[in-house]
């Protein structure tokens, strides 16, 4: 399950730039006073944000839920919040800070929440290991998107057995809690649902560009081969003028 | 103390030293004085505009480091560059600079390295030494002050001139004397005018005139002269320059483009868009950031000339220079001088050169003169023979003949023939009689050493060859005072009384001696000896020579064909009592106040006829190895050859012909020998004219009546059918040089095959150089070998130098040198040519890659806002440059070549494109542009189309910016690489290790970038860790790098295949005839050896002044032991000297008496 956005420009120079790796890796000098490039998402009220930046700033924050209608009764489809990131990002790049115990309300000490976000980044899940800088739904979101349209995965939806199909044909309602103005910049908000093979989710452009490059490569191979035979001969050492 | 006060007109104020600097820095001043110039190439300026934009945060699109690491780089190179560039020309300054001289200080020698010799100061030069400086002459070992110097290096002219010091300091000959010497010079400031100078000297409140005559110039060598002293006047200084310039109208271009893009967008989108991204503090408009984002865009966009492009240039250029450096067969194992390449900048044009001007003497022929052969009464000697008596092949020599019976002989005179000393031998007398003539009919004058050890002074080097040829024969000449000339035949000394010698001059074109034996009744009485151009002789021969003549006309034709340089040789037998009679009258003609020289030439003419035939000579002035043939082939490689020569006319066409410049099959040769503006204007329009006749005459009438009338004069003579050869003389030069002319005289010139200017002075050797470079806009190249071609080599776009002789000023000054003509073949058309090709394919490799690479921010600039986004990592941006895409390109630029060595002189056609600029034209560059354009936008969408739906194997997103730009990256790399690989058409292991390498390296770099190691010590700069792995193991994105590469690559191999195919290069064709000869056997393509009937050609290589003849009958310059010897009683005369000068000035007189009337007294 994935949630896409459209005109939304993650790939705007200032944009992209306006993080603090080191913030979000768990330096603690840089929790406190986090990079210049942040600005003017560096601090508020003279106290500094994290996550600082632009990025974090504007994360979607939609929450989405789906629903199997069943003979009037609403069956909510398990959705699994954790493995939507990269095991790298995960372990890796994004890190809590470290300090005494586990209490990331203590580690977080002395920072604010980034301005349009209700709730401080130590809040955002209840599970340890999904909170704070390494909350996947914020690992995903602070990978930016090359392209202006894009699409981010928000949920996996598990498949139970290989017989029956993850999803059954049928009646679902899809229950939104609308957060996230994209409104004043003409965006647009999708909800995508996509099966993925080895090769990922549906992507028909590939396909064609193979058949169409395929199909050229051979047409002009036997073009050549034509005009070889015909003219290929003429090149001689007859012709060596001296 | 030898004090001297010198006052040099207007510039002079402090001694000038003599040291030559060519070096630049020092150790102290490197640094700052080699960053200084750097910054003052527009490039580095440029780059180091880009850092300091770098360095503004609203505009840095892009991390400091990606333009300081190159530009670093940049700099130490080109520093480490310069400072052995430096160090080489402190080393050869100091070679020059060291050289010893002898300058008089405190009253003594001293020797003195030439830059501690200053203006003022008195040097004492001795037989065969340079002149270190210009020098005043002030005595001379010779009588009178007189001594004798060579030019060559000066002028080309390699007969010995005469040069005298004013008389009251010619008798300062010892240094004591010198050393009270003080006096005063005031004289023009130096000049280009070899023949001219100005001054006067104060010395003794006495005012004495200072003309050329007392001038020794820099670079004259002293000849048979033990030792002179001079005074050293000035040197000139040499300064040499260079330019650059590149273009970046494109950068700003696509930067405004983008910039009104990002007005337009932000006008738009991006105020909207301000509750998640707003706008950076200080920027109130959209107008405002178009202009912020113009500079972020030109620092991106940088990449498409990057630094890396100046620094690859010069590495490419480097590799060539070595390539000729090392090259064995430019390698002169007589000299061991290896070919140089002086400057590393220009390879690429030797590949374009469509002008050649070349020095004669020392250049195109080694200044030997051999007497080669010869016919005496109808018989010819001089083919080389083999046991048969066949005419043996050149390169198949039997031993040289054996002249041992003779212990006067010069042993370094060889000949072939043995028939020639068998007849000597035998004692046939006509053969008796040449020999004679040779060994009396000359003014050469002979110097004897020890016993037995002869010296021949010769004014013109022909003369020398054929008296030593008669003295090896046995025909030696011993001595010679005013009156007589002691001859040693066959080891008798004889002793003829000289009773005349009749002059040489450009009219005559002969010279005789009229003498007897001394006290003979025996001998012929007096006999006329006469030795001269044939077309003059073959006039005034007695009728009954007539079958003689005709054997002789023959040979001589024969001779001639071989482009050896013949002399008619008679004699005449006079009656006593005409004799008298004559020579009476020639007493009162030579004192006759008027009309002098006319009379005198009447009466030579009266004597000088009804002569009988003896034979003829030819002589060889050796061409440098392989001239002829090297000619030829750059003739081929429609390269045009102009000859140069501060030679004399018939010298310089003989030369002509003999290196095949100029043939018997041309339609005309024109000479041009006008002597003011109008005969030059009016000669060279006849020429014009009668080129254009026969090409209309050729050609459809009536088309080209039409033709002529609607084109340009230009464009008629560039149609000219048939070939012509112009020939044109020094001072018609000089009215042809003049502005209003110069178009006209170059539009003939260039009409014509071959050209050739003789009597030409450095200067106007420069000039017509820069004549052909003004009007013709195409590559020129001087080949000289003396100080006289300095300024041509100066001016010419490239300068080279022949290398191992005695001068190095040509050297000096010159880009390339080596040390013989026919290595230029191999220099034009095997480097010159690679490395044209070369720079070619580099530069637009270079310009493709770039472009494919730098495109993509473009593009992706309308989809991320013209926000300046770079589409790659910023490492790979600073890297891409000068690690990923720079070795293989270099490989290719410094080994590529598209046919071997041995088919690029087979085939001289292939040197055409060079010329044309056919491989790096605007057309080509536009064509790189496009396909790197082209290959940019595939290298952005089809990424983009697949990014634009596509998932990860696991679910994830695929489309986020970092995988987007590893993608990308990857991708390019590849394509770029496949390129490089269908570009290379010379594999070496270098190259493969270099193309193999860049991939590899690009992969290990790319995953040590991403590497959680380097993320947790920066985090904040390597932000895109763990991208690569989880890249590039999603099968989805090789796939796209597997269809970009192949969509990028596969019309470049298709465009290739067809032009293979329906349009082939010259160059494919001896490419794919050389595949099929594989399987033959290698044919052997022999030059046929042409025996050519030529035209005949004669003369004397005498100087256009008069020979020493005067001289020799005045006595002037005997020794007094010689005289003393022949116990000739010398008695004064009328200022020699004074008669001289006034030769000098321009009326000359012809010859003294032969009853030598007045002879000054000589000094005991």
């Amino acid at each position: 399950m994935y949630y896409g956005l459209s005109n939304f420009y993650q790939n705007h120079r200032r944009y992209v730039k306006s993080r603090d790796d080191s913030q979000l890796n768990g330096d603690n000098s840089s929790l406190l006073n986090p990079s210049k490039e942040c600005e003017p998402y560096r601090t508020n009220e003279d106290k500094p944000i994290a996550p600082c930046g632009a990025i974090a700033n504007s994360m979607f924050n939609d929450t989405l839920e789906l629903y199997r209608i069943d003979n009037d009764t609403r069956t909510p489809i398990t959705l699994i919040k954790k493995g939507i990131a990269w095991w790298t990002d995960k372990n890796v790049k994004f890190r809590n800070p470290t300090g005494d115990g586990n209490n990331l309300t203590a580690l977080f000490q002395g920072t604010t929440k980034p301005v349009n976000w209700p709730k401080p980044v130590y809040m955002l899940d209840s599970e340890l290991d999904n909170n704070g800088f390494i909350n996947e739904d914020f690992i995903v979101w602070m990978r930016t998107a090359a392209l202006p349209t894009f699409r981010k995965l928000y949920r996996l939806i598990e498949r139970k057995n290989n017989l029956q199909p993850t999803l059954q044909a049928g009646k679902y309602s899809l229950e939104i809690t609308y957060n996230y103005p994209v409104y004043s910049f003409d965006g647009r908000k999708r909800m995508i649902l996509s099966t993925i093979s080895w090769m990922g989710g549906k992507n028909p452009f590939l396909g064609i560009a193979y058949i169409t490059v395929g199909s050229i490569c051979f047409f002009l191979g036997v073009v050549l081969l034509i005009i070889h035979h015909k003219y290929g001969n003429r090149n001689t050492s007859a012709d060596i003028p001296n | 103390v030898p004090w001297l006060s010198w006052c040099l007109a207007s510039w002079l104020l402090r001694p000038q030293s003599n040291c030559i600097k060519t070096s630049k820095y020092n150790i102290v001043t490197f640094l700052p004085v080699n960053l200084f110039e750097q910054f003052q190439e527009v490039a580095n300026t440029y780059f180091l505009f880009l850092l300091i934009l770098q360095l503004i945060p609203q505009i840095s699109s892009l991390s400091w480091f990606t333009t300081i690491v190159p530009l670093v780089l940049v700099l130490t190179i080109t520093a480490v560059k310069d400072a052995t560039d430096d160090y080489f020309r402190h080393k050869s300054d100091n070679q020059v600079n060291n050289r010893q001289s002898q300058v008089l200080i405190s009253g003594a020698l001293r020797q003195e390295q030439w830059m501690n010799v200053r203006v003022g100061d008195i040097i004492k030069l001795e037989n065969n030494q340079f002149v270190a400086a210009d020098l005043l002459l002030l005595s001379s070992s010779e009588p009178h002050g007189l001594c004798y110097i060579e030019t060559a290096e000066l002028d080309g002219e390699t007969n010995m001139k005469v040069r005298q010091a004013i008389p009251v300091t010619s008798e300062l000959g010892d240094t004591s004397k010198l050393a009270l010497f003080d006096g005063e010079v005031i004289c023009e400031p130096p000049n280009n005018k070899l023949d001219k100078f100005g001054g006067t000297l104060y010395w003794k409140e006495n005012k004495y005139p200072l003309s050329n005559q007392n001038m020794l110039l820099r670079g004259c060598v002293l000849r048979n002269t033990e030792w002179c002293f001079g005074l050293v006047i000035f040197r000139p200084d040499q300064i040499q320059a260079d330019e650059h310039r590149p273009i970046f109208g494109f950068l700003v271009c696509m930067g405004v483009i983008l910039a009104i893009g990002n007005a337009i967008w932000e006008h738009e989108v991006g105020v909207c868009f301000q509750i998640y991204l707003p706008w950076d503090e200080g920027v109130h408009s959209a107008f405002f950031s178009g202009f912020l984002s113009f500079w972020s865009y030109i620092i991106i966009l940088n990449t498409v000339v990057p630094i890396s492009l100046y620094v690859s240039v010069e590495v490419i250029r480097l590799g060539h220079s070595y390539f000729i450096n090392w090259d064995k067969k430019m390698y002169c194992a007589k000299r061991r001088t290896p070919a140089e390449a002086r400057t590393t900048t220009l390879n690429e044009e030797l590949g374009q050169v469509e002008y050649i001007f070349s020095d004669k003497t020392g250049t195109l022929t080694q200044n030997i003169m051999v007497f080669s052969k010869c016919s005496v009464n109808g018989h010819s000697y001089g083919d080389v023979q083999d046991v048969l008596g066949h005419k043996a092949e050149l390169g198949e020599r039997p031993e040289p003949v054996d002249f041992s019976f003779n212990p006067l002989a010069d042993p370094r005179f060889q000949f072939w023939d043995p028939s020639l000393l068998e007849a000597v031998k035998l004692g046939d007398p006509h053969v008796h009689e040449f020999f004679r003539l040779l060994s009396l009919c000359h003014t050469v004058m002979s110097e004897e050493k020890s016993e037995g050890e002869l010296f021949y002074k010769a004014q013109s080097p022909d003369e020398g060859a054929l008296v030593t040829a008669a003295r090896n024969f046995g025909f030696v000449f011993r001595s010679r005072t005013p009156k007589t000339i002691t001859v040693h035949e066959l080891g008798r000394a004889i002793t003829y009384q000289l009773l005349a010698i009749l002059d040489f001059n450009n009219i005559r074109k002969r010279m005789s001696v009229i003498g007897e034996v001394l006290g003979a009744r025996l001998g012929p009485g007096i006999r006329l000896y006469c030795k001269g151009a044939d077309t003059i002789l073959l006039e005034r021969l007695h009728p009954t020579n007539q079958d003689l003549t005709n054997v002789t006309t023959d040979h001589l034709n024969e001779y001639a064909g071989e482009g050896l340089r013949t002399l008619v040789l008679a004699y005449k037998d006079l009656e006593e009592s005409y004799y008298e009679d004559w020579s009476e009258r020639l007493h009162r003609a030579s004192g006759a106040p008027e009309a002098r020289e006319d009379r005198l030439a009447r009466l030579y003419d009266e004597v000088e006829h009804d002569m009988m035939l003896l034979g003829a000579t030819a002589i060889e002035d050796k061409l440098q190895q392989g001239v002829p043939e090297t000619i030829a082939i750059l003739t081929l490689a429609n390269i045009k050859i102009w000859v140069l020569t501060g030679d004399k006319q018939e010298t310089a066409v003989n030369i002509g012909y003999s290196c095949k410049m100029l043939t018997d099959d041309m339609t005309e040769v024109f000479v041009i020998t006008g002597h003011t503006v109008l005969e030059v204007r009016e000669e060279l329009r006849k020429a014009r004219e009668k080129m254009m006749d026969a090409s209309r005459s050729m050609g459809n009438g009536f088309s080209y009546q039409e033709k002529l009338s609607s084109t340009k004069l230009t464009s008629v003579l560039e149609a000219i059918a048939g070939e012509y050869a112009l020939v044109i003389n020094g001072h018609s030069l000089a009215h042809a040089l003049e502005a209003d002319m110069e178009v006209e005289f170059l539009e003939t010139a260039c009409a014509c095959k071959a050209v050739i200017c003789c009597r030409v002075t450095p200067l106007q050797k420069a000039q017509v150089v820069e004549l052909v470079k003004k009007y013709k806009k195409a590559v020129t190249l001087a080949i000289g070998d003396g100080a006289n071609d300095v300024s041509m080599i100066k001016t010419a776009h490239i300068g080279v130098g022949i290398s191992g002789q005695e001068g190095i000023q040509a050297v000096l000054a010159s880009d390339y040198s080596f040390s013989q003509f026919k290595f230029l073949q191999r220099l034009l058309l095997v480097h010159g040519r690679w490395s044209y090709l070369r720079m070619c394919k580099f530069l637009c490799y270079f310009f493709y890659k770039n472009f494919a690479f730098t495109m993509v921010h473009f593009w992706f600039g309308f989809f991320c806002g013209f926000s300046a986004q770079t589409v790659y990592d910023q490492y790979f941006i600073t890297l891409y440059n000068i690690v990923y895409t720079s070795l293989p390109v270099l490989a290719m630029g410094v080994f590529d070549q598209d046919v071997p060595e041995q088919r690029s002189m087979e085939y001289p056609k292939l040197y055409e494109p060079g010329q044309l600029n056919l491989l790096f034209n605007k057309r080509e560059f536009f064509i790189c542009i496009a396909q790197g354009i082209y290959t940019s936008v595939l290298m952005f969408f089809i990424p983009y189309g697949v990014f634009a739906d596509a998932t990860r194997d696991d679910g994830a997103q695929l489309a986020d910016y970092q995988s987007f730009a590893v993608t990308v990256a990857t991708s390019l790399v590849i394509v770029v690489s496949v390129q490089i690989g269908l570009d290379t058409g010379f594999w070496t292991a270098i190259n493969h290790f270099f193309i193999w390498g860049s991939l590899a390296a690009y992969f290990a770099i790319l995953f040590a970038m991403h590497s959680d190691g380097l993320f947790q010590m920066f985090p904040n700069q390597f932000r895109f860790v763990g991208n690569a792995q989880n890249t590039l193991a999603q099968p989805t994105v090789w796939l796209t790098i597997a269809l970009t590469t192949v969509v990028c690559v596969m019309p470049v191999v298709a465009f290739r295949f067809l032009k293979l195919d329906l349009k082939p290069e010259l160059s494919d064709t001896v490419r794919y005839t050389q595949l099929v000869r594989k399987k033959q056997k290698t044919q052997h393509r022999c030059m046929r050896r042409v025996g050519r009937v030529g035209s005949r050609r004669s003369g004397y290589a005498f100087s256009h002044q008069e020979g020493f003849g005067e001289l020799i009958m005045s006595g002037k310059n005997m020794r007094l032991s010689s005289l003393a010897l022949s116990g000739f009683a010398a008695r004064p005369s009328a200022s020699w000297i004074e008669t001289l000068r006034k030769k000098k000035g321009g009326e000359g007189s012809t010859a003294c008496s032969p009853s030598g009337a007045a002879d000054k007294t000589l000094k005991v």
